[in-house]
C-alpha cells in the first residue's frame, strides 16, 4: 500500500486519537480505490491521496467541528519570529515532547500546513493542491503557524521555568 | 527593525526558492548576520518539527486489515486484468485453426499439383525417360549412386502396365526417383521420395484421389514416400499401387 506509514501518521494528527485514524485510513484507501478512474495520470499521485485522507477527516465527526472555525488567512500576518524570547535558546531547551506538544495544540489549519510541509516536506504547490488552497495563502498560513509554534513553545518554556 | 528579506527565508528553508532568488538570499545571508541566524533557527525548528511530527505508527494488524478490505474491494485480479487478454487469445485461436487447417490444405493441393506437373512435363518431353528399359533389373540400378535410397520394382510381365523408364525428379528440394508406366494408351508417374512430415502430411491415405482431373494415390511404406499419378482408370492406378505395394525386389 502507498504511503500507508505516513497517511496514517498524517490521520492521526488530524484526528487525535487511534481509532479515528484508523477509520479514516481506511475509508480513505477504500475511495482511492473506487475512484482511481478519476485519478489523471501524470498528476501527482501523492497529493490525490492526502487530498482524499483530508476530506475524509472534513466530513468526519471532529472535522465538521474543524470546518466552522477556520481563521482567516490574511497575507500581512507573515511574520518573522517573535523577540521576546532569543529564539535559539528556546530551541536550544526545547525537546521532542515539547514539540509535540505545541503541535497537538496548534490549530488543525495550522497543523496540517506544518505536517505537510515540514514532516511529509511537500513543496508549496502540492501543499495548494491538497488542501485547495492558493500557493500565497499557503506561505502566509505556514509563515502564521510558525508563529504560533513558536509562541506555544515560548509558553511551555515560562511554565517549566516558573 | 525587521529586516526586507525575512519574508524570504521562509522560502529559502522550505527549498522553495531556485536560481537568481537563491542566489541573491544566499549572497543576503552572508552580509547579514541577523538573518543568518534566523534562518538558521528557521532550520532548526523545521528539522525538529519533522522529528516530533513522525510520531505516530499504525498497528501491524491494521496494515494487515487495509490490505485485505482493499483486495476484498477489488474484481478478481486475474479477471480485470487477463480476461481482455484471454478473450483476444480465445478469439485468435478460434480464428487460427481453421486457417491452419485451410493451409495445410492449400499446401497439400500445391504439392500435388506440383508433382502432377511433373508428370505432365515429363510427358510433353521429347525425352521423358533417361533410363529406357521395361526390365525392372535395368531400371532399378541405374539410380544406384543417383539417390540416396533403393527401392523395389514389381514384376509387370503378367499385368496390363508396362515399364517405360526412370528418370530423376526434383520435389521440394529432394531427389527422388520417377518411374514411367503405359497401361493401355495411358501413362502413369510414380514418383519416390524419402519419407518426411511433410511429405507425409499429403498423404490422402491410400484411396485414390482426384488432383486436376488426374487420378492420385499416394502412401507411406519402408521410410519412403511413394506417389502415382496418371489420367488412366483409378482402377488402373489403384491397381499400379498395389503391385508396387507388393513389390520385393
Amino acid at each position: 500500500m502507498p504511503m500507508f506509514t505516513s497517511l496514517y501518521n498524517f490521520a492521526h494528527w488530524l484526528a487525535h486519537n487511534r481509532e479515528e485514524a484508523e477509520d479514516l485510513v481506511q475509508e480513505a484507501y477504500l475511495k482511492a480505490l473506487k475512484g482511481f478512474a478519476s485519478f489523471q495520470q501524470g498528476t501527482n499521485f501523492r497529493a490525490w491521496m492526502y487530498r482524499i485522507l483530508r476530506n475524509t477527516f472534513l466530513t468526519s465527526r471532529s472535522g465538521l467541528g474543524v470546518k466552522m472555525t477556520v481563521p482567516l488567512d490574511r497575507e500581512e500576518d507573515a511574520v518573522g519570529p517573535p523577540t521576546d524570547t532569543p529564539e535559539a535558546a528556546l530551541l536550544a531547551r526545547a525537546d521532542q515532547q515539547m514539540l509535540q506538544s505545541a503541535l497537538e495544540r496548534l490549530p488543525v489549519q495550522f497543523r496540517e500546513v506544518i505536517l505537510l510541509c515540514d514532516v511529509e516536506e511537500m513543496s508549496y504547490r502540492e501543499i495548494a493542491e491538497i488542501i485547495g488552497i492558493p500557493i500565497g495563502t499557503v506561505m502566509s498560513r505556514l509563515s502564521r503557524a510558525r508563529k504560533s509554534m513558536r509562541e506555544l513553545l515560548a509558553e511551555k518554556m515560562r511554565g517549566a521555568s516558573k | 527593525m525587521t529586516c526586507d528579506w525575512v519574508p524570504k527565508l521562509d522560502l529559502y528553508v522550505d527549498g522553495e526558492l531556485s536560481g537568481g532568488e537563491l542566489k541573491e538570499v544566499e549572497v543576503h545571508l552572508q552580509t547579514c548576520p541577523t538573518c543568518a541566524a534566523d534562518a538558521l533557527n528557521r532550520l532548526q525548528l523545521k528539522r525538529m518539527t519533522q522529528s516530533a511530527g513522525r510520531r505516530f505508527s499504525a498497528r501491524p494488524e491494521f496494515r494487515l486489515k487495509v490490505a485485505q478490505s482493499i483486495d476484498a474491494a477489488k474484481p478478481p485480479r486475474w479477471a480485470w486484468r487477463w480476461a481482455p487478454v484471454l478473450a483476444a487469445a480465445a478469439a485468435l485461436v478460434l480464428m487460427l485453426i481453421p486457417a491452419a487447417v485451410w493451409l495445410q490444405y492449400s499446401r497439400s493441393e500445391q504439392a500435388l499439383g506440383e508433382l502432377a506437373d511433373l508428370h505432365v512435363s515429363t510427358l510433353a518431353s521429347a525425352n521423358p525417360v533417361d533410363v529406357v528399359s521395361s526390365d525392372r533389373h535395368t531400371v532399378k540400378p541405374w539410380f544406384q549412386g543417383k539417390l540416396p535410397f533403393t527401392f523395389n520394382l514389381p514384376d509387370v510381365e503378367t499385368s496390363p502396365f508396362k515399364l517405360i523408364g526412370g528418370r530423376l525428379a526434383y520435389f521440394q528440394q529432394s531427389p527422388g526417383a520417377q518411374l514411367l508406366f503405359d497401361v493401355g494408351k495411358h501413362r502413369i508417374s510414380v514418383f519416390i521420395f524419402q519419407n518426411r512430415a511433410e511429405l507425409s502430411r499429403l498423404n490422402s491415405g491410400s484411396s485414390l484421389t482426384t488432383k486436376l482431373a488426374f487420378n492420385t494415390e499416394s502412401w507411406t511404406e519402408g521410410g519412403l514416400w511413394y506417389f502415382v499419378v496418371g489420367d488412366a482408370s483409378p482402377s488402373d492406378v489403384h491397381d499400379l499401387s498395389e503391385l508396387l505395394r507388393s513389390a520385393r525386389s
